[in-house]
């Protein structure tokens, strides 16, 4: 008995190449990949260049949008290859193309440096001035879920790129910070943990900076992985007016819990006995 | 990174107008910027038209002959328009961008719902004054005419 | 601070304009619907409501305040849109002086207009 084995059907990827060796401009290439349902994007990529040209060349490592890595142009719209199904976005041609608003170094490999940079830009680590506790820590830092609920939604960010790809003033701006680096200088800001925030403030409140941001919104709807980089743009703004209107609150910075301190903890569970006698 | 070249992959001023398949809120942005600069091309003129009036009634009269022209009709309704537009679009961008209008963060939970969800019911209100106030305009137009 | 106090004028700008400019708009092309603040018939460009608005105290504030409202507004904005053009500094600086000058000359101009107006003998 032959077992129900999915249907397969040929779908067209078109996808630009650029060789730096060998090329002035992109060119575009076309490939025909057998497709059953289940496949990804990015195993549609493996088939290619096992099969039919192994020159090709794109980022991947997780295959399971926990990296990054393989952000690129799917039929217009920048997202993670690994997370798209090619069945769902088409029933005849894809069109693959390297994030745009980044320098291209090979196929669909683009130039990430930018990101790092404006993301190293922000300092995206917790600021505080007790730096003896810092180095050695005695407890650990005080915070409750309520706390954590206004921040945590920024931290599953995974730098892929896809939010600067579908910025509009990164179209033009090469200076903007870009929705990666603002939401993640929200993020910490809005750690309570951290005291960063007037450095932080003169960081992003620069000709290029978070007032570059219009609400196009284009960087949420892309984020493959609902990170909502506007939201916390607008909120970081909301935060500087306040701050120059001087209307705005300034809580301490999460203090080290001292164990004389600690709250309730669970009684400790007796564990069974052992089953092997030793 | 070494000295591999690199080919410049930014989109320029195409990307303000043709990125990619885009969400409502990308077109009303670039509407907004439109109507912006036409606005303000449109006042610097405005300001030398309007000030005729310390000239007197002849003058002013004059003037107003001068606007009577289609063309000027045209504009005068083009420019209603944009600013009705450009101020309702305003008003739901302040509310946005002050943070009042994109909600709390929240912890993803796919199927996602961001910011755009919680503004959309805004932006809906906001586009349907609009088109009443351009009816509204339009028909006081013919009125007059 | 600097960006930010532009951008929070900015924006109080635009909220005194949306009221403002709103009643204007509605004076001058809502007057067949409306025919507010046209005492002598709906025409809002007739002569004599012109003449009344000038004499009143109360729109040549008013103007005034939009004027210069709208001039830092629209200059704040129109630099705004330049400047994500990707100039190099020294333009940036150009361009941010040139709009002061131009907007501050352009609101005194305005503002005589307007007080000149209400001073006038007819």
């Amino acid at each position: 008995m032959e077992k129900d084995t999915p249907p397969k059907c040929n779908i067209i990827f078109y996808i630009r190449r650029f060789d730096p060796e060998h090329d002035e401009a992109p060119w575009v290439q076309q490939f025909t990949v057998q497709v059953e349902r289940g496949m990804t994007i990015l195993d549609g990529l493996h088939q290619i260049k096992e099969t039919q040209d192994s020159s090709l060349a794109w980022r991947f490592s997780c295959r399971m949008g926990v990296c990054g890595s393989c952000a690129m142009l799917i039929n217009g719209k920048p997202t993670l290859a690994c997370n798209t199904q090619i069945l769902e976005v088409t029933n005849q041609t894809i069109t693959l193309a390297p994030l745009p608003n980044f320098a291209i170094i090979k196929d669909l490999v683009p130039d990430l440096e930018p990101l790092f940079e404006k993301h190293r830009y922000i300092h995206p680590y917790i600021k505080r001035k007790d730096l003896e506790e810092m180095a050695n820590p005695t407890g650990e830092y005080f915070q409750t879920p309520q706390e954590l609920e206004k921040y945590l939604q920024f931290t599953y960010c995974i730098k892929c790129g896809a939010c600067i790809a579908a910025c509009p003033t990164m179209a033009t701006d090469r200076d903007y910070l870009g929705p990666t680096a603002l939401a993640q200088a929200y993020r910490y800001n809005t750690d309570s943990r951290d005291d960063g925030f007037k450095a932080r403030k003169d960081m992003v409140d620069v000709s290029h900076g978070v007032f570059n941001c219009h609400y196009a919104g284009e960087c949420s709807r892309v984020c493959p992985k609902g990170v909502d980089p506007a939201r916390a743009i607008q909120l970081m703004k909301r935060n500087l007016v306040l701050d120059y209107l001087k209307l705005k609150r300034h809580k301490k910075p999460a203090h080290a819990l001292k164990s004389s301190e600690r709250v309730e903890q669970k009684p400790k569970v007796s564990a069974p006995p052992f089953t092997v006698k030793s | 990174m070494g000295n591999v070249k690199r080919y410049d992959n930014r989109l320029g001023i195409t990307g303000w107008l043709s990125g990619g398949r885009w969400g409502v809120e990308r077109y009303l942005y670039f509407i907004h910027r439109i109507t912006g600069v036409g606005i303000l091309l449109f006042f610097m003129m405005h300001i030398f038209e309007s000030s005729l009036r310390v000239f007197g009634p002849a003058t002013w009269n004059a003037a107003m002959e001068t606007l009577e022209h289609p063309l000027f009709k045209v504009g005068e309704i083009v420019v209603f328009c944009g600013f009705a537009f450009h101020a309702l679009n305003g008003l739901r961008l302040i509310l946005i961008e002050l943070g009042l209008a994109v909600g709390k963060a929240e912890e993803p939970i796919y199927p996602y719902r961001s910011s755009l969800n919680t503004q959309r019911p805004l932006m809906v209100v906001v586009m349907i004054v609009c088109s009443l106030l351009i009816v509204a305009g339009v028909y006081d137009f013919f009125l007059g005419q | 601070m600097r960006e930010t106090a532009y951008w929070t004028w900015f924006i109080i700008a635009g909220i005194v304009l949306f009221c403002l400019v709103g009643l204007h708009m509605m004076i001058m092309h809502l007057d067949g619907l409306l025919g507010i603040f046209n005492p002598a018939g709906t025409v809002s460009l007739a002569w004599k409501n012109v003449l009344f608005r000038n004499k009143s105290l109360f729109f040549t504030i008013t103007y005034i305040i939009m004027l210069a409202a709208a001039l830092y507004h629209g200059f704040y904005g129109f630099r705004t849109i330049l400047f994500e053009l990707g100039l190099r500094k020294a333009t940036q600086r150009f361009i941010t002086v040139f709009f002061w000058i131009v907007g501050i000359g352009l609101f005194v101009f305005g503002a005589y207009a307007a007080l000149a107006a209400k001073a006038m003998k007819i």
